[in-house]
Parts: C-alpha cells; sequence; structure tokens
C-alpha cells in the first residue's frame, strides 16, 4: 500500500510520519492522563475517609483503657457511729482511705498535689462504696476494703505516655512531686491500667475520666425507639397509599411533591420544627427522648416512604394479578401478598434511615438535648442527652482528657451505624428477592 | 378451622405490640389497659356474634365476610374512637386545668399579674402539688396545690370513665350491626382506607408546620427589625440585642457577612468536591469495569454516610492544624484557628459522593450511539469524554452539584465545630466566618426565651434557609429532569 493513497481527494495520514506519531502519542497520552486523574482523585477521596478513620481511632483508643488506683480503705472502728451505723461519718473515712496511699512528707490528708492523683470524682465513689458495703454488712468494721478508683486524667495520660516525662516541670500537667508519688504507687502495684467499661456504664461527668456514655446511649435508645415507633408504621401506611390506593389527582401530586421536598429541607429546619411546635406550641418537655424522637421521625419518614415505594414497586404485577384474580380484595392483595413480599426492602430501608437518624446532630442540639445530665433517662419523657450531642457535649469540653472520650464516643457511634448498615446490607442480601 | 399463615400471625403481634407501646408510652398505663381489654373484647363478642348467627341461619348459607373481619370490625370500633378520645382529652386536659386554676385563684393574686408571673405561679403550684417544696409556699399556693392535684386526680378517673364509655358505645353500636349479610370486609377496609390517608398527610403536616413555625417566628422578628436591614446591612451582633434598651440597635441586625460566609464555605466545598467527584465520576463510567465500580462505588458513597459531627471533630483535630501549618508556618500567611478553608474542605469531602454519583449517572445517561459516532470519526477516549460526552452530560452534573450546594448550606455540625461565629465580611479563606447554620444554633442553644429579636433573627434566618434551598432544589431537580427527557 502506498503511503500517499487519497481518498475523496483528501491525502491519507502518512501513519510512519514521526510528527503523526507525536501527535497521536499526545492524543491518546490524554486518555492515560484522564484516567489517571481518575485514578488519582479515587484514591484521594478513599485515602481522605481512611485518615478520617485512622484519625479518630488513633485518638481515640487509650479511652478504652483507664488508669485505676487500688485503695486498701481500713474501716476503723472511730468513724463508725456504733447506734446507727448509717450516720457514720463517712468522709473521714473516705479521707483517711485515701491518706493510706500518701508517702510520708504528705501534708496530712488534704495534701494539694497528692490529692490531685486521684479523680477527684473518686473521692465521692470511695464514700460511698465504703457507705454502701458497710452498711450491708456491718462486720466489715475493722476490716479493710479494697476499692479500685480511676486516677485523675493527667495521670491517666502519664500511665499512657501521652504527658512525657522530659517535658520541663513548668510545661508539664503534672509537676515532679506527684510524679514521685505516681511512681511508688506503681511500685506498691497499686496502680493498674483496666478496660475502661466505665466509658459505657457511667453516665455524663464533669471529669473526664469518669464521664461515660450510659446516659447518652439510652437517651439515643429512646429517641430511635419513638422515632421507630412513629416513622415505620406512618411511612408504609403513606407509602401503600400513595403507590396503590391514591387515586390521581392534585391532592396525591401535592403529597408526592411534599415527600420528595422535604427528603432534602436541611435537618437543622427539621429542629427549628421542633422548637417551635413541639417544645414551644405543644409544651412537651424541652431534652426529652421523645421530642427528639419524633423530630427524628419526622426526618426520617420520607427515607423509609422512598424506600418503601421502591420495594413495593418491585413487587411483579403478576402476583397483584394473580390474588385479585382468585378474589382477593386490593386491601387483602396489599397485607396478604404484596408487603410481606416487600418487607425486606423496606426493612433494609428504614435500618438505613435510622442509622442517618441515630447520627443526626442538629435538630437534638436545638431542642436542648445538649445538656450536662449525670443521670440515666427513666423514661422518654425525662431530661436526656442522646449519643451525638454527648460527643459534641464533650467535643465542647475545655478539659484536655476529654479529647480521647469525644474520639472514643465517635468509635462507638461508628460501631452502632457499622452494625446497622452491615444488618440493613445482610438482610438485603438474603431476603430480597429478584424477580 | 384454615391454618393461619405465620407471618400473618407474626406481623399482626408485631403492629398490636407496637399500638399498645405508642398508647403506654403516650397515654399512661391504665388507659392502655382498658382500651386494650375492651378491643379484645370487641373482637370476641364480633366473633361469637357472627358464630351464633351463623349457627342459627340455614345450613349451607354463609356470613357475607370471613369471620375474622367480624370480629375485626367491632374491635376496631371499640379500640380507634376511644383512642382519638383520649388523645384529645390528653392534650386538652393541661390548658383546661391551668384556666380552672388561674380563674380560682383569688382575684387580687390573679388579676394584675402579668402573663409571666401567672406562669410563674402556676409552675410554683404545679412543683408544690408534685411535693417539691423549696421554701415555705404561700397559703394560698398551697391551697391551690390541694385542688390542683385533685382536679388532676379527677380528671384522670373521669378520663378511664369517659373512654370506657365511648369504647363501649362504640362496641355496642358496631356489634348490633352484624348480621350475616353484613359486609364486615368493606367495613374494616375502609378504616384502613382512612388511616392510610390519615398517615399520607402527616407530610403534608409537616411541612405546614415547617413553614408556619418559621414564617411566624420570622414574621414577629420583622416586626422587630426591617426586612431590609437584615437582608441589606452589612453588620451582624445579634448578641449585644439581649438588653432591652439596645434592642434591634443599628446595624445589629445585618445578615450579609452571614450570607457571605456560608456562601464563601460551600463554596470551598463544592469546589473541592468538583475536583475530587468530577474525574471519580469520569474514571467510573469511562474506564472502571462493572467489579471496580462494584467496589467503589460504596466506599464513596459512605463518605456521606459517616455523620456530619464526626467530620466536624476530623475538621477541628485534624484538617485545621494542619492547614494552619502548611499556610501559616510553610507560607506565613496569617490563618486563623477556624478558617473558613478547613471547614470548607471537610464539607467538600462530605459532598464528594452527591457530585460523583450525580455526575455518574449522568455521564452514563448519554445515549451510546453519540460516544460511538465520536470514537467513529477517529476521536480518542479522552476526547470523546472531554469534547461530546461532558458538555452532553453537563445540565445533568449542573443539577448534581447544585443538589450538592443545597446539601452544603444546609449542613450544621462541621460548621458549628470548625468554623467561626464572628460575622466578618471577607472572601479570605483563611480567615474565620461564620454561616447562617451556625448563627441558628448558637442563638438557640440553651434555654430559650422567644421574646427577644435574638431568638426570633434564627427564625429569619431558618426561614431564608429552607427558601434558598428548597429553591435550589427544586431548580436541581428540575434541570436534571429536563435533561432526562432530553435523551429519552
Amino acid at each position: 500500500m502506498s503511503s500517499r493513497e487519497t481518498l475523496f481527494g483528501i491525502p491519507a495520514p502518512d501513519w510512519a510520519d514521526p510528527a503523526m506519531q507525536r501527535r497521536m502519542r499526545r492524543r491518546h497520552g490524554g486518555t492515560h492522563r484522564l484516567r489517571w486523574l481518575g485514578i488519582a482523585a479515587i484514591t484521594g477521596a478513599i485515602g481522605l475517609l481512611l485518615l478520617l478513620l485512622v484519625s479518630i481511632f488513633s485518638i481515640g483508643y487509650s479511652a478504652f483503657t483507664q488508669t485505676v488506683v487500688t485503695i486498701d480503705a481500713p474501716v476503723a472502728a472511730e468513724f463508725i457511729d456504733a447506734d446507727d451505723i448509717t450516720e457514720s461519718n463517712w468522709n473521714r473515712m473516705a479521707r483517711a482511705a485515701i491518706a493510706t496511699l500518701f508517702p510520708d512528707d504528705a501534708a496530712g490528708v488534704r495534701d494539694p498535689d497528692y490529692r490531685e492523683v486521684l479523680s477527684r470524682g473518686g473521692y465521692n465513689v470511695i464514700r460511698n462504696t465504703l457507705r454502701d458495703r458497710v452498711i450491708a454488712n456491718p462486720e466489715l468494721v475493722g476490716e479493710t476494703l479494697r476499692i479500685t478508683v480511676q486516677t485523675a486524667d493527667p495521670f491517666d495520660q502519664l500511665a499512657k505516655g501521652l504527658v512525657r516525662r522530659d517535658t520541663p516541670e513548668d510545661r508539664r500537667r503534672v509537676n515532679n512531686r506527684q510524679i514521685a508519688f505516681y511512681d511508688m504507687l506503681v511500685e506498691e502495684g497499686r496502680i493498674e491500667r483496666r478496660l475502661n467499661f466505665w466509658l459505657l456504664t457511667n453516665t455524663d461527668n464533669r471529669f473526664p475520666e469518669m464521664a461515660g456514655l450510659a446516659g447518652a446511649l439510652r437517651g439515643s435508645a429512646f429517641a430511635l425507639m419513638v422515632c421507630f415507633l412513629i416513622s415505620f408504621p406512618m411511612g408504609i401506611a403513606t407509602a401503600v397509599y400513595l403507590e396503590e390506593f391514591a387515586p390521581k389527582n392534585w391532592a396525591t401530586d401535592l403529597i408526592e411533591v411534599n415527600i420528595n421536598n422535604l427528603a432534602a429541607v436541611p435537618s437543622i429546619v427539621f429542629g427549628l420544627l421542633g422548637l417551635a411546635v413541639f417544645l414551644n406550641f405543644f409544651g412537651l418537655p424541652r431534652s426529652a427522648p421523645l421530642v427528639g424522637g419524633m423530630v427524628l421521625a419526622l426526618m426520617t419518614l420520607p427515607t423509609i416512604i422512598i424506600a418503601t415505594r421502591a420495594a413495593l414497586k418491585a413487587v411483579p404485577p403478576s402476583i397483584r394479578e394473580g390474588a385479585l384474580g382468585i378474589g382477593a380484595s386490593p386491601v387483602q392483595v396489599m397485607t396478604h401478598h404484596v408487603l410481606p413480599l416487600a418487607m425486606p426492602g423496606i426493612l433494609t430501608g428504614t435500618i438505613i434511615g435510622l442509622a442517618q437518624a441515630l447520627g443526626e446532630t442538629a435538630p437534638l442540639l436545638l431542642i436542648g438535648m445538649n445538656t450536662f445530665i449525670t443521670d440515666v433517662p427513666e423514661d422518654v419523657f425525662s431530661k436526656s442527652t442522646a449519643l451525638p450531642t454527648q460527643i459534641y457535649i464533650w467535643f465542647d469540653s475545655p478539659e484536655r482528657g476529654f479529647v480521647s472520650r469525644t474520639a472514643a464516643a465517635i468509635m462507638v457511634l461508628l460501631g452502632f451505624l457499622l452494625f446497622m448498615n452491615a444488618a440493613a446490607i445482610f438482610l438485603r442480601a438474603r431476603l430480597e428477592r429478584r424477580w | 378451622m384454615t391454618r393461619i399463615p405465620t407471618t400473618r400471625i407474626i406481623v399482626t403481634a408485631l403492629l398490636l405490640t407496637i399500638g399498645i407501646f405508642i398508647a403506654w408510652s403516650l397515654l399512661g398505663p391504665w388507659p392502655t389497659v382498658i382500651l386494650t381489654l375492651l378491643s379484645g373484647l370487641g373482637w370476641l363478642i364480633g366473633l361469637t356474634r357472627i358464630r351464633g348467627a351463623a349457627q342459627h341461619a340455614s345450613t349451607g348459607a354463609r356470613p357475607h365476610s370471613l369471620m375474622g373481619y367480624y370480629a375485626t370490625y367491632v374491635a376496631l370500633w371499640t379500640g380507634l374512637p376511644s383512642f382519638l378520645f383520649l388523645l384529645a382529652w390528653v392534650f386538652l386536659q393541661g390548658p383546661v386545668i391551668e384556666q380552672l386554676l388561674i380563674a380560682s385563684l383569688p382575684a387580687a393574686s390573679a388579676g394584675d399579674l402579668t402573663p409571666s408571673q401567672i406562669s410563674l405561679l402556676i409552675s410554683e403550684i404545679r412543683n408544690v402539688a408534685a411535693g417539691r417544696i423549696f421554701s415555705e409556699p404561700e397559703p394560698y399556693v398551697l391551697e391551690a396545690a390541694e385542688r390542683y392535684g385533685r382536679w388532676v386526680a379527677i380528671s384522670g378517673q373521669m378520663k378511664l370513665a369517659a373512654i370506657a364509655a365511648v369504647a363501649l358505645l362504640g362496641l355496642s353500636l358496631s356489634a348490633s350491626r352484624i348480621t350475616m349479610a353484613f359486609r364486615a370486609r368493606q367495613g374494616v377496609e375502609r378504616i384502613v382506607n382512612v388511616l392510610l390517608l390519615v398517615s399520607s398527610t402527616l407530610a403534608i403536616l409537616t411541612t405546614i408546620g415547617i413553614v408556619a413555625s418559621l414564617a411566624f417566628e420570622a414574621f414577629r422578628f420583622f416586626e422587630r427589625v426591617p426586612v431590609t436591614e437584615f437582608l441589606f446591612g452589612l453588620s451582624w451582633e445579634p448578641q449585644i440585642a439581649i438588653r432591652e434598651d439596645q434592642v434591634a440597635s443599628a446595624g445589629a441586625f445585618g445578615a450579609v457577612p452571614v450570607f457571605a460566609g456560608t456562601i464563601l464555605i460551600s463554596g470551598i466545598a463544592i469546589l473541592f468536591a468538583t475536583l475530587i467527584g468530577l474525574p471519580s465520576a469520569i474514571y467510573l463510567s469511562e474506564f472502571a469495569g462493572e467489579r471496580q465500580r462494584n467496589i467503589i462505588k460504596p466506599i464513596l458513597e459512605v463518605l456521606s454516610g459517616v455523620p456530619t459531627i464526626v467530620y466536624g471533630f476530623f475538621a477541628v483535630l485534624v484538617i485545621s492544624p494542619a492547614i494552619r501549618t502548611f499556610f501559616g508556618g510553610t507560607l506565613g500567611l496569617e490563618t486563623s484557628p477556624q478558617s473558613a478553608l478547613a471547614a470548607g474542605l471537610v464539607m467538600g469531602v462530605m459532598i464528594v459522593p452527591f457530585v460523583s454519583s450525580l455526575s455518574d449517572d449522568a455521564i452514563s445517561a448519554v445515549p451510546q450511539a453519540m460516544r460511538d459516532g465520536s470514537i467513529a470519526l477517529g476521536a480518542t477516549r479522552a476526547e470523546t469524554m472531554l469534547q461530546v460526552l461532558l458538555p452532553a452530560a453537563l445540565p445533568g452534573i449542573v443539577g448534581g452539584m447544585l443538589l450538592a450546594v443545597s446539601r452544603a448550606i444546609g449542613e450544621t455540625m462541621i460548621v458549628v465545630m470548625a468554623a467561626g461565629i464572628i460575622a466578618s465580611l471577607t472572601i479570605n479563606p483563611l480567615d474565620s466566618v461564620t454561616t447562617v447554620t451556625v448563627q441558628i444554633v448558637t442563638l438557640l442553644i440553651g434555654d430559650t426565651e422567644f421574646d427577644n429579636p435574638k431568638t426570633l433573627s434564627a427564625f429569619g434566618l431558618g426561614l431564608f434557609l429552607f427558601i434558598f434551598t428548597l429553591g435550589l432544589n427544586v431548580i436541581a431537580l428540575q434541570i436534571v429532569q429536563r435533561y432526562r427527557e432530553q435523551y429519552e
């Protein structure tokens, strides 16, 4: 084939020409560059996700252990009221118990340096443990009781190597005298690092080493329960109505447009709604999981409705026609055939919706679920926090120890989300039928 | 007897449990027990009556509907009206008793008090009645507390009697209608239809609630601060105006800096999200195989599933310090610890999936013929993508980006944690700016009274936020839709 063949008078390209080859290389190089640009972007996005997870893990993991001091507390007879044991001087007994730890150079039981080694909330723990156990069993008088309490946060961080001994004393959060005391306790075998179950069993506290998520977990559970109880039946009913029974008219269209737009309303607007309507107008209690759950339900509703409609649409018409053909009424077709078949899809959508609701913070801030509360909520009306708002409270606290607590709480939250999403994926894979 | 399918038993049990649970937590134990028992009784009576009728009828005759429908019909007519009645009672009980209480207080103590003093007095009486006594109350308060307690007790007993009466009325009326010819299934299905219709109006009610509450409170705000000042004023210092004498002092409620800050942060976010998201979408739709797509897409979508409070923490602990070391330390620029850049970047990460997924959809929706035509003319894949597919998919991509912008503007926690609260008018991304959502949260956090412009201004901001995001959303959906129609 000659190199200058023509087609309709246009000279055919000379592929062997070096200029042409350069041009072709450049043009195809564009494809490569585009491809690598895409790979770089995706790697960047996934890398950022990993960075997020790794940094939270690396900040938070240390809060899953906690340094504790074991105290051999003497239950001395001198503090016990012989007539009425409940009237004994538990405060002095606790102080004496703490003083047993102190070395000889301590300036009495209130030595300011040494007292700071124990958590400031620990004093109450010691006193209450002593009181409860001695009252329950008066034979303990004269014996010693082993009590473990958390160390104060700076010493917890010292044990974890986060407070470094080689920083100059005036820039360190613990002074040399305290470190000497701490080392003495270590030598006596009184210092231990334990798995921090308090993180899940304690309620919120001003002292980071005592603070836990029990109240927030219960509050979130209550709020999610209310959210589920409202949004699940209502969502299914709405979706069934719109998909199967609604006449095609302007009212139905209005409802549909409404639902689609509700899904795009910023979450904080729902908080404003809750504040103005539920709290101000109906006078429901502030900071209550009931109100939180109601607000979250309104937010979750569109998600559940959209998922349910998709699941209903996926059930093939032959099922409906078959049932109608043997004499079932439309409601029977729905309740006996279509809904059961669509249920896996509906449940998947519901779980995903609830997982979103669990991580939602902004509306809960507006209805006051970010107050400092040291009780586990008893019912849906009592004041409470929720998991994300508790994270926000800790994030907002100035104490250094709350940084790792915040990250640890985030890990707990992410754990729940992971579990819920995994459940949704499992449900979809196992139960959903492809027609 | 026919065997009832297990799933139906499980679903019925589940629904019953949910219903009883809602009733229990909303209405208290006793009404719930009464309602449940009476409904159960209604169910049994309905069943017995239709069975009796069927036995007496001539052989071979069968009731119009299945037996269960008669039972359900009676149970529903027993339970539902009294449930609604009870709900109304619970909501009205508080205000009614309060009015009675105010009326019963000596005229001297109630007549010349301001509303807030009256509400203080009422809450004191409530506290005393509940046994929470902090100081020695006045004798008339004690008396009123006793009256209050008595009324609450009376109301509680009357409530039980009333719902029992309503339930029994419904039971007897519906049970008396049961005959062989009665169309019980249609009766039950009518009720089901009404329930479905009522549920689907909840979405409407929510929207009405949002619009009404925002508009109402915003209106009260604009009564104190002119709309023009809010929309065009250049200074935003709402915290000053708490004091009475400074209410609506000039320039305190000009929202322009707040809007500008929102636009700056969202702009950074959408820029970053496009830089990451668009190449990802191009790769996914053009270069990735089926398996790669199935792995990469869900991972990218995790980015929008991470709770925003986690992003906020990430922004403050990781991104902000990094930006400060880079721009402040390495480049020597003045960098605020709460720079708009940090908040914007992290928000951009959050909305990457919006951009990438919607752009991917848009590119994939371009007809194959255009792709083939371009390749056939000798264009390389990159040329096809950049000069044919992207321009064709542009409306869809823009629509997706608008959706992402709407999401970014409404996003709260990232900016609450990582952006500033001082409103400053700047376009320097290293400065600290504030956003609409940050202002709403800072204005409304803590105990709120709805009588000062400071609190109400949050609703003014909320109204504009709502209108703006909704508008963006409607426009975006329309663009996406029109674009889809173009190629279908």
